[in-house]
């Protein structure tokens, strides 16, 4: 058993998903590879369109199996995803792994009571009867911070807040205690109050339930507060994997610099934001070699040739040839860094 | 039923008062516009002008057209619908002895268009683009193209005067011989069903695809809720609204044009009369039969609004 305890919880191993177009396919996602271990929440942040949605999508086997293909490995404990038959994998969602959305406005349905939607994904998965279906149902209405549970058992989505609708919602995707959450920009149509409360609520519950979360967001804030470690994407790709205090501080791939130094609060007040200038490729256009290489400010010739995800000192990896020598500024200035 | 819902049927049966008054507006305006003075039908062809203004003062029809509609909605009110110009019966009997022949064809076909429209409908949502949608939505845009009263006549042809399966005419009383009453009903109401049929096909088929295809339907299937599950219980009650609309339309249709299925029929039925007393210029009997029909069609829409406030907590809310 003891290498069971060393095993990742969650391993993908280049990832890449295809969209049908026309009659042809279109890759949205390439090669993405990063492991998750039990309990760990991980950020995986780029810009919109990227891929973060569309891998946490492949993660759950929620892509339309009509109009997209995925190539690579998806191992949950060991456990092939892509290679199981869909009625195995239904059986894992909502069980082992779990998925909440960002539009808690939508991703209700209007017609039901929160406490139904709540005691049917129980009843899908375990045996239990109706009564301690709802018993459970109003536990974990209460565990994710809802007022006067009993309550809102009986109440439909249009009657809570957005930011309510959002709790229920993680009260749906957890009310089975699974191993991984993927939680799929969560807060980005809440009002900003509300977000840090969501985020220390999912917090807290991954803590105390010993669940690893995978947090998809744009906001770094959001991943500095509650991840330890950060993926970053751009373009389908993966080109940093390391630890969040790693990142903040020093950054190894100037997308990841581009983007802490983005952030709004951590630059000086009164100064303009830097940004990062130009725009992402589109797909089927994509620039040969580093991807972000015509908007970088640090390409050089060799950038042109195919970049490997490749580990860099002490811990980490990241996808760009010149990682050693560039000082990239992080949330800290760069002497201060160094 | 909550206080709340005592309150809607209180607002709906008020509101259905207006919607009433200008029906029979309606219908009274469209009659005067009618060529022709019934009292001169009445009086024969080689009649007096004299004997003719004699009718028209006895009829009523000298007085101002207000006049005359204040004093028939009055009688209305009460239950008298006034008599029949030509055979001097009262109107109300009349209708009532011929509309379940029409209740019957128009309610048979609406239970057709509902048991054929929406199993094709949910078989073609849950099999889009591919074959068996094609098919589907292909009948039901010919379905919705195909003139019943054509359509009417092809199945007499076939089925009555071809194999003789059905009687080609002429309808039976339900409740004293049901099995005769229903083989009477069954083509004409076949024919009036394809419209429906069609429709419902079309409606459900669009709704159905939009809600399978929402944002909170994945969140079932990331629920690990089957997809049998999901169709049944998630997508059908949200589409029940719309099937609930499409049904309301489908049937006040149906009820219209029972005037021509009735005629390629000879069914003895509210939509014949309707067509015999307008070409008689017996304008009673037409206002009579048009009032019943529009107090059936709002009675039926007052109930559909109600089942929506069952179906959909958000209706209710305010």
């Amino acid at each position: 058993m003891d290498h069971a305890v060393k095993q990742p919880l969650l391993e993908v191993n280049k990832l890449s998903a295809f969209f049908r177009a026309g009659r042809g396919e279109v890759q949205v996602t390439r090669d993405v590879s990063f492991t998750m271990a039990p309990g760990e929440m991980v950020g995986l942040v780029g810009e919109s369109g990227c891929g973060k949605t569309v891998t946490g999508l492949a993660l759950m086997g929620l892509l339309p199996p009509a109009s997209s293909r995925l190539e690579g490995k998806i191992l949950l404990q060991g456990q092939d995803l892509i290679a199981m038959p869909p009625s195995a994998k239904r059986r894992l969602r909502g069980r082992r792994i779990s998925m909440i959305f960002q539009e808690p406005m939508s991703a209700l349905d209007p017609v039901f009571t929160i406490g139904h939607q709540i005691s049917e994904t129980l009843r899908a998965h375990q045996d239990v009867s109706r009564a301690e279906a709802r018993n459970r149902a109003i536990e974990a209405l209460a565990r994710v911070g809802i007022p006067e549970p009993t309550l809102r058992y009986d109440a439909y989505p249009h009657q809570l807040s957005g930011g309510m609708r959002q709790r229920a919602m993680i009260a749906i995707a957890l009310v089975c205690e699974p191993q991984l959450l993927i939680a799929d920009e969560p807060t980005t149509a809440l009002d900003v109050t509300v977000q840090a409360q969501i985020v220390d609520v999912l917090g807290e519950l991954c803590t105390r339930m010993g669940m690893a979360m995978l947090f998809i967001t744009h906001d770094l804030g959001l991943v500095s507060q509650t991840c330890s470690r950060l993926v970053t994407m751009y373009a389908g790709e993966v080109v940093e994997e390391g630890r969040v205090d790693d990142i903040l501080l020093r950054p190894r791939h100037p997308y990841s610099s581009g983007l802490l130094r983005s952030l709004p609060a951590l630059t000086q007040r009164k100064a303009r934001l830097p940004a990062i200038p130009g725009r992402v490729p589109v797909r089927g256009d994509m620039p040969p070699g580093c991807r972000f290489q015509p908007r970088c400010a640090h390409a050089q010739p060799p950038c042109t040739a195919p970049q490997p995800l490749r580990a860099v000192q002490p811990q980490g990896e990241v996808r760009c040839c010149r990682a050693e020598e560039l000082i990239l500024p992080g949330v800290l200035p760069v002497e201060r860094a160094a | 039923m909550n206080r709340r819902q005592l309150l809607l049927i209180g607002s709906r049966l008020l509101q259905v008062v207006p919607v009433v008054i200008l029906a029979t507006v309606a219908i009274f305006g469209l009659l005067q516009l009618v060529p022709g003075d019934p009292a001169a039908v009445i009086a024969g062809e080689y009649a007096t002008a004299e004997r003719i203004a004699d009718i028209r003062r006895m009829l009523g029809l000298d007085r101002p057209v207000w006049e005359q509609y204040v004093v028939w909605l009055g009688h209305a009110v009460q239950g008298d619908l006034s008599a029949s110009l030509i055979t001097g019966q009262p109107v109300l009997d009349e209708v009532l002895r011929r509309l379940p022949n029409t209740l019957l064809i128009t309610v048979l076909a609406l239970v057709l268009a509902v048991l054929i429209g929406v199993p094709l409908g949910i078989l073609a949502a849950t099999r889009v683009d591919r074959p068996t949608d094609r098919i589907v939505t292909t009948i039901a845009s010919l379905g919705v193209a195909v003139p019943n009263f054509w359509l009417g006549m092809i199945l007499v042809g076939f089925f009555a005067l071809g194999l003789g399966w059905f009687p080609t005419t002429g309808a039976a009383s339900l409740t004293q011989d049901p099995l005769r009453a229903l083989s009477h009903a069954a083509l004409p109401a076949l024919a009036l069903a394809t419209g429906g049929i069609a429709e419902i096909t079309r409606q459900l088929r669009s709704a159905l695809i939009e809600v399978l295809s929402s944002q909170y339907v994945r969140t079932l299937h990331a629920k690990g809720l089957s997809n049998a599950r999901i169709l049944w219980q998630h997508g059908l009650k949200n589409v029940s609204l719309t099937l609930l609309t499409v049904v309301g339309l489908v049937f006040n249709r149906a009820l219209g044009a029972t005037v021509a299925i009735e005629a390629v029929f000879a069914i003895p039925g509210t939509g014949s009369l309707v067509v015999a007393s307008a070409t008689n210029k017996d304008f009673p009997v037409v206002q009579g039969v048009v009032f019943v029909l529009v107090l059936i069609v709002i009675g039926l829409n007052l109930m559909i609004d109600l089942l929506y406030s069952l179906l959909d907590p958000r209706v209710n809310r305010r």
